[in-house]
C-alpha cells in the first residue's frame, strides 16, 4: 500500500467496533490515515477473508495442476512452475495443465464477481447471471455457430460472446421502467431463459450427431482440454474489467439503499448501474465463452463471501475471490471422485448450486420476499 | 435571494402532467412543509426541489445554478434528502449505515477521515441513536429507524434537508418524536427544512413557512398562523372545519366539523343553528 507513511495519532487511527475505541458499531474497521489528509478504510474481517481466500485459491490451482493421469505432488508443481522441473513435467504443467488451472481462476473470478454486481443492482440474491438466463443466451449463440456455421473454437466462442451479451442487454432493456426493481429485473430474466432453453432444444433439432455431440459437450461447461488460446482472451477482457468494477465498489455500495436515498448521497445511479451491469455482462460472456456454462458459481460466490467476511454490500474482491475458489475446488473434486477428464466441472456445480438455489428460495419465502 | 427554488417548472412522469409552471421559493433558515390532498403534487415537487425528478420544463436553482448541471457528489454536500422508501442493506450496524451518509465528502483516496468518524458520532448523538450503534437496523422499530435514517441524513452535513413524509407508517408518539427531532434540527443548527407532511396539524404547528398545494398549484403560502383558515382548508381539502388555537402552542389547531347524519343534514341546511345528536337521528 503507497499509503504506508501513516501517522498513529491516539484515538483516530484505530477504529474499531470490537476494541471500542473509534465509533463503536462501524464494525471491524481500521483507518489508515496520511499527514497529507488521504485516507483509506480498512475492513480488517474483510481483508483477512481475501487473503485466506487467496491462499486457497492457490492451493486448490496447486492441487489441481498436480492432478490427473500423471500426478504430480505439489513440491513438484512448484519446482516445475519456477522453472526446476524435467522437460516431461514442463510439458505437462505448461502446455496442458497451467492453462486450464488458468482459465479456471479467472472464469471463476469473473463469474463472482459479475455475481456480486447483479446481485447488488437487482437487489436480489436471486438476481444472478444463473438464473437470469444468460448461460442459455450464450447456449444459443454458441449453437448457432456450430450448428449452422460448422465453426472452429474460436468461432464458437465468439458467437457464445454475442448471444451473452444480448442476452444481457435484452433482459436490461425489457425490465428497465424507470430504473431498475430487483423482482422485474428476474421475473424477466427467468422468461428470457425459459425463451431462450427452447430455442437451445430447438437448434438441437437442427443438428446432425456430431454437431448434437459437441453442442451438448459445450453446454456441460468444463475445463477440459483448455488451453492458452483461452486464456489470452479472458485474461485481457479480466484486466480490463475486473479494476473496473472494484472501483465502483463503493457507489454499488449505495445502490443497496434504494435509488432515492443513492442519489441523495451524490451517487450517479443510472450511470453507476450500466457501466455495471454492462461490464459484468461483458465479463459472464467471455468466461462462458472460455468454459461453456458453469452452473451457479455467480450464484453462491457472492452469497458465501459476505457471509465469510460479515460485511454488508457487494463484497466484490472477495466475491470474485470466492467464485475463483469455488470453480477450482470443484473441478478438482470432479476429478479426484470421477476420474481424470470424466465429469465436467459444470456438472458438478450444478449439482452443488441447484441444492443451493432451493435453500435460497425457501428462505427467501419464510423472510417473506417473495 | 434564497438557496433553493423552483422557476416555472412543468413535472411530469411519462405523459401524465403532475403540475404546469409551477414556481416555489423555500425561504432560507425556514422549516417549510407542503401539505395539500393525495395526488396534489406535494411529493412530486419535492422530488423535483432534490434533483430526483427533472422537469421537463424550467429549472430548480441551486444557489442560483440549475441543479442538474451541478456535479451529483457537490449537490449532496449541500441538500440531503430522507426519501420515503429507503432499503436497509441485509446486517448493517447503526453506525455503518450512519457512516454511509458520509459519502459525498469521500473519494478513493479520502474514504474514512477523524471528521468523518467525528460527525457519524454527533449525527447519531443528535437523533438520540448513539445508544443504539452497535445494533442491527433490522432489529430495531419503526421511530428508531426512521431516526437512523435521519441521523444518516444529517451526516451528510448539507445546509439544505428535505423529507418525503418523514412520519408516515409510524405511531402518534414516534411521529412527534420525529417532528421534535426536525424542530430541533432547524432551531438548533440552522438548517433549512423541507418537509412534505400528511397531517395538516402537524405541519401547523411545526413549520415556519407553510405551502399548501392543489391540483399541481401552490394555494396559498406564508406562517401558518396567517395562512391557515377555514376557508383555506374548505378550499384545499373540501372539508369544513374550524381552525381554533393550539391550546399547547397556540398555532392554528384544525377541528373537522362533525359528521352530520344524512337525514339531520337536510334539516340542518334549513335550521342552521340546530344541532344533531344522536337522539335526533333517532327521532327521524
Amino acid at each position: 500500500m503507497s499509503t504506508t507513511s501513516t501517522t498513529v495519532k491516539p484515538g483516530e487511527s484505530e477504529v474499531s467496533g470490537e476494541s471500542g475505541a473509534g465509533v463503536k458499531g462501524v464494525r471491524g474497521v481500521r483507518a489508515v490515515r496520511t499527514r497529507g489528509g488521504l485516507s483509506l478504510r480498512l475492513d480488517v474481517r474483510a481483508l483477512l477473508a481475501c487473503l485466506l481466500l487467496l491462499a486457497l485459491a492457490l492451493a486448490a490451482a496447486i492441487a489441481l495442476i498436480g492432478s490427473g493421469d500423471y500426478p504430480m505432488t505439489p513440491a513438484e508443481v512448484l519446482s516445475t512452475l519456477t522453472g526446476g522441473g524435467n522437460p516431461g513435467q514442463e510439458f505437462i504443467v505448461q502446455d496442458l495443465r497451467l492453462p486450464r488451472v488458468l482459465v479456471g481462476l479467472l472464469a471463476g473470478a469473473a463469474f463472482g464477481i459479475s455475481g456480486a454486481v447483479f446481485q447488488a443492482v437487482s437487489r436480489n440474491p436471486l438476481g444472478s447471471p444463473d438464473v437470469l438466463g444468460f448461460a442459455q443466451g450464450s447456449s444459443v449463440g454458441a449453437l448457432v455457430v456450430i450448428v449452422y456455421f460448422q465453426g472452429g473454437t474460436v468461432a464458437v466462442a465468439a458467437g457464445s460472446v454475442v448471444g451473452g451479451v444480448a442476452t444481457g442487454v435484452a433482459i436490461f432493456l425489457l425490465a428497465w421502467k424507470r430504473g431498475i426493481q430487483g423482482y422485474r429485473f428476474v421475473l424477466v430474466g427467468i422468461g428470457a431463459s425459459a425463451m431462450l432453453y427452447a430455442l437451445v432444444l430447438y437448434l438441437l433439432t437442427k443438428a446432425n450427431i456430431v454437431e448434437a455431440t459437441r453442442a451438448t459437450i459445450w453446454m456441460n461447461g468444463s475445463l477440459n482440454g483448455r488451453d492458452w488460446d483461452q486464456v489470452g482472451p479472458l485474461a485481457a477482457v479480466c484486466a480490463a474489467l475486473l479494476p473496473l468494477l472494484l472501483l465502483h465498489g463503493r457507489p454499488l455500495r449505495m445502490l443497496e439503499m434504494g435509488d432515492d436515498a443513492a442519489y441523495a448521497l451524490g451517487v450517479r445511479v443510472d450511470r453507476v448501474r450500466v457501466v455495471t451491469l454492462l461490464a459484468a455482462v461483458l465479463l459472464v460472456a467471455s468466461a462462458t465463452a472460455a468454459t461453456g456454462p458453469i452452473a451457479f458459481v455467480a450464484l453462491t460466490a457472492p452469497q458465501l463471501a459476505r457471509r465469510l467476511t460479515r460485511s454488508p454490500g457487494p463484497n466484490l474482491l472477495p466475491a470474485a475471490l470466492m467464485g475463483a475458489v469455488l470453480l477450482v475446488a470443484a473441478d478438482w473434486s470432479a476429478q479426484r471422485l470421477f476420474g481424470a477428464d470424466q465429469l465436467p466441472v459444470g456438472v458438478l456445480t450444478g449439482v452443488l448450486g441447484g441444492g443451493y438455489l432451493l435453500w435460497l428460495l425457501a428462505r427467501e419465502r419464510r423472510v417473506g420476499r417473495m | 435571494m434564497s438557496r433553493l427554488a423552483a422557476e416555472n417548472v412543468t413535472l411530469a412522469y411519462d405523459q401524465r402532467v403532475i403540475a404546469e409552471n409551477l414556481s416555489v421559493t423555500i425561504p432560507d433558515h425556514s422549516f417549510t412543509v407542503i401539505v395539500g390532498p393525495n395526488a396534489c403534487g406535494k411529493s412530486t415537487l419535492l422530488r423535483a426541489l432534490s434533483r430526483m425528478l427533472k422537469p421537463s420544463a424550467g429549472s430548480v436553482l441551486l444557489d442560483g445554478s440549475a441543479i442538474s448541471s451541478l456535479p451529483a457528489k457537490k449537490v449532496a454536500r449541500t441538500l440531503g434528502l430522507l426519501p420515503q422508501t429507503s432499503v436497509a442493506p441485509d446486517g448493517i450496524t447503526v453506525a455503518d449505515l450512519v457512516a454511509r451518509g458520509r459519502y459525498p465528502h469521500q473519494g478513493l483516496l479520502r474514504q474514512w477521515s477523524a471528521e468523518d468518524e467525528r460527525i457519524v458520532q454527533e449525527s447519531m448523538a443528535a437523533t438520540g441513536v448513539g445508544g443504539l450503534a452497535e445494533r442491527y437496523v433490522d432489529e430495531l422499530s419503526g421511530g428508531q429507524r426512521q431516526r437512523v435514517w435521519i441521523a444518516m441524513a444529517l451526516a451528510q452535513q448539507t445546509p439544505l434537508f428535505l423529507l418525503d413524509e418523514p412520519t408516515t407508517y409510524l405511531d402518534i408518539q414516534h411521529q412527534i418524536e420525529v417532528l421534535d427531532l426536525c424542530a430541533e434540527l432547524h432551531e438548533e443548527q440552522g438548517r433549512t427544512l423541507v418537509a412534505v407532511l400528511h397531517d395538516l396539524n402537524h405541519a401547523a404547528r411545526y413549520a415556519t413557512h407553510l405551502i399548501a398545494m392543489k391540483d399541481g398549484a401552490v394555494i396559498a403560502e406564508g406562517a401558518p398562523c396567517e395562512v391557515v383558515t377555514a376557508e383555506l382548508v374548505q378550499r384545499v381539502f373540501g372539508l369544513s372545519c374550524q381552525v381554533i388555537d393550539d391550546p399547547e402552542t397556540g398555532t392554528p389547531l384544525i377541528v373537522p366539523a362533525a359528521r352530520k347524519p344524512r337525514k339531520a343534514a337536510a334539516a340542518a341546511a334549513v335550521t342552521a343553528s340546530a344541532v344533531p345528536t344522536a337522539s335526533a337521528t333517532a327521532a327521524s
